[in-house]
């Protein structure tokens, strides 16, 4: 997947967790936590949700990489190279 | 064939434990002794109605786009969206005392207006109680401390009767205990009864109970009905394999039990050590259906639930007689924001009961008990409230044994053991508790209950225990 096609697929997780958020004004930078009002409970989500799709594990450690949208397809876009899109 | 997880019990927790397990792809199974699904908050049908067993009101309401609440967490983790639960607030209920009566309702300032006026000298007091609610993380699953609820509100309420109508609706809603409450359980049912506020699903319990079951199932898990567990099989602290009672034996690599806590550990063999130790829960109710001939608000019923107490204390404690009659519920389901009203007006009627006392009755005095119990029980009643004997077409009790016979909850303990295991841990490793005995108790709360669990124990099973504490619901 290219940066662009993992950013669609982050907000496609998103999207599944938090369906009644409007995701098309998301701002890249800013902290997804304080943007959709996400909580520990949905970051499991996401990270449970990157294991489904694309086998990936996201280990505790490197969780804080998650924080930001910019961030999230820094961390995953190297590691989702080889992965085609899902959904 | 071995599964990821297996759950035992098919009521609210054991069901939303198994959808956020099939939701990320663990082999789950349930199995459920009963042939319904439900547990304590299941349906039945008599004469062509189908009644729900458990369900007065869903606690907690909050409204579509809240997230961070109880029933929005829930919603989110379920992937359910709001407007799919369906659910049909409370118009006003009550709290009526002898000579005081505070009304409530899904707007809190209701309420505190009603203190304000009955109680004008405790309002401070009041007000003082709710900031200590409001910043208590009840929530926290690794805080073991145990606070007494009378000695917080004593702190900040002294009026006697202003603290048992504040304690009257929290503890028939939920609470464990007899005499006093956990403090972080009176903070859970204060924030979930007044803070938060009651609604009713249109269609009722057959309707969640089914939405939830098919999500389970089209999520690929695999459910078993009419299939009592037998035994644990343990191998020192380790888990064996389950036992169904028709001798088949089942791998999982691990188990999430709604079954109880003390009942849980029966199961365990060889038997656990531990399991004579732990107190299990006495309190348990009665509670009657009426159907009647017309609403019950055109027979002088407009509240959506009444907490009553008759007498001039009120007692939460397992009766020394079959049943109390001094204090009650009295919930008319009419009296909700239905968008059509329901086909027969209906009233329900709860009083604390004694376990005991009904299990000690020989058979063919059970009926006539029922029967006569009722009667004590609407006599004590008509003090209050309109007699609406003569309005009534259908009537139906059910007793401590039912919830026994139904739900192996020992005692009908309705809330479980006093004694909660908030982690959910027992000493078998990968044997979890969920659901009552956990700590989260209701139809939200149970079913927040399994979802923790299965987070927790499960799905984040790889992580240490101390990075996981507290953050389940941070
Ligand atoms: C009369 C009554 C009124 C209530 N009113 C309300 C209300 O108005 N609002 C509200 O929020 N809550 C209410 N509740 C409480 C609510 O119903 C419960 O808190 C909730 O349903 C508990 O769910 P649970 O999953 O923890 O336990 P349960 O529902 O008890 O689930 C446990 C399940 O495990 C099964 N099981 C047990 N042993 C075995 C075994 N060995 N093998 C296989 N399966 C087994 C049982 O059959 C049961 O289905 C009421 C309860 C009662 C009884």
């Amino acid at each position: 997947m290219t940066s662009e096609e993992v950013r669609k697929s982050i907000l496609d997780i998103i999207a599944d967790i938090a369906p009644d958020e409007d995701l098309s004004g998301i701002q890249d930078e800013v902290k997804l936590r304080d943007q959709f009002d996400l909580d520990s409970m949905d970051f499991l989500d996401i990270v449970m949700e990157l294991r489904k799709r694309f086998n990936l594990e996201v280990p505790e450690a490197d969780y804080p990489q998650l924080v930001t949208m910019s961030s999230c397809v820094e961390y995953l876009t190297p590691r989702l190279k080889d992965h085609q899109p899902v959904g | 064939m071995k599964y990821d997880a297996l759950i035992i019990g098919a009521g609210l927790s054991g069901l939303a434990a198994g959808i956020r397990l099939a939701m990320f792809d663990r082999k789950t199974l349930l199995v459920e002794k009963h042939v319904e699904i439900g547990g304590l908050n299941s349906f039945y049908t008599r004469k062509h109605r189908t009644f729900d067993v458990g369900l007065h009101a869903m606690t907690n309401f909050s409204p579509r786009g809240v997230r961070s609440s109880p029933l929005g967490k829930l919603l989110k983790q379920l992937r359910i969206p709001h407007e799919d639960f369906r659910l049909c607030e409370q118009g006003v209920s009550e709290i009526r005392f002898p000579g005081k009566s505070l009304s409530f309702s899904n707007e809190f300032g209701l309420l505190e207006q009603e203190v304000a006026e009955q109680f004008p000298q405790q309002i401070d007091g009041f007000r003082r109680l709710v900031e200590k609610i409001r910043a208590f993380d009840e929530l926290n699953l690794d805080d073991h401390a145990t606070i007494s609820s009378r000695e917080v509100v004593a702190s900040c309420v002294t009026d006697p009767v202003l603290m048992d109508m504040i304690f009257c609706p929290l503890m028939y809603y939920g609470n464990a205990s007899e005499g006093d409450m956990d403090f972080y359980q009176f903070v859970i049912m204060f924030k979930s009864i007044f803070l938060e506020g009651f609604a009713k699903p249109k269609g009722g319990m057959p309707y969640i109970l089914n939405m939830l079951k098919d999500k389970f199932v089209q999520l690929g898990g695999e459910i078993r009905m009419g299939a009592p567990v037998k035994a644990i099989h343990t191998a020192g602290e380790a888990l064996r394999a389950v036992e169904l009672e028709d001798g088949e034996e089942i791998e999982a690599g691990c188990v999430l039990s709604s079954a109880g806590y003390v009942e849980t550990m029966g199961l365990c063999q060889p038997p656990q050590a531990d399991a004579d130790r732990h107190a299990v829960g006495r309190m348990s109710f009665i509670e009657s259906i009426f159907v009647l001939d017309r609403e019950p608000r055109d027979l002088g019923f407009d509240k959506s639930i009444v907490f009553f107490c008759t007498a001039p204390r009120f007692a939460y404690r397992v009766p020394g007689e079959l049943i109390d009659v001094t204090s009650g519920v009295l919930c008319a389901p009419n009296n909700f924001q239905y968008p059509e009203p329901l086909p027969e007006g209906v009233l329900r009627l709860t009083n604390q009961a004694s376990f005991e006392h009904w299990d000690r009755l020989a058979r063919s005095d059970y009926r006539a008990a029922k029967k006569a119990e009722r009667e004590r029980a609407l006599n004590e009643l008509c003090k209050f409230f309109p007699d609406f004997r003569p309005n009534v077409v259908f009537l139906d009790t059910f007793t401590p044994k039912t919830i026994r016979k139904y739900t192996g909850h020992l005692n009908g303990a309705v809330y479980g053991s006093p004694h909660k295991v908030k982690d959910g841990v027992t000493p078998v490793r990968n044997l979890f508790i969920c659901g009552t005995d956990q700590g989260f108790l209701g139809i939200i709360g149970a079913t927040l209950s399994g979802i923790s669990m299965a987070n927790r124990h499960v799905l984040q099973a790889s992580r240490s225990p101390i990075q996981q504490a507290g953050d389940v619901h941070a």
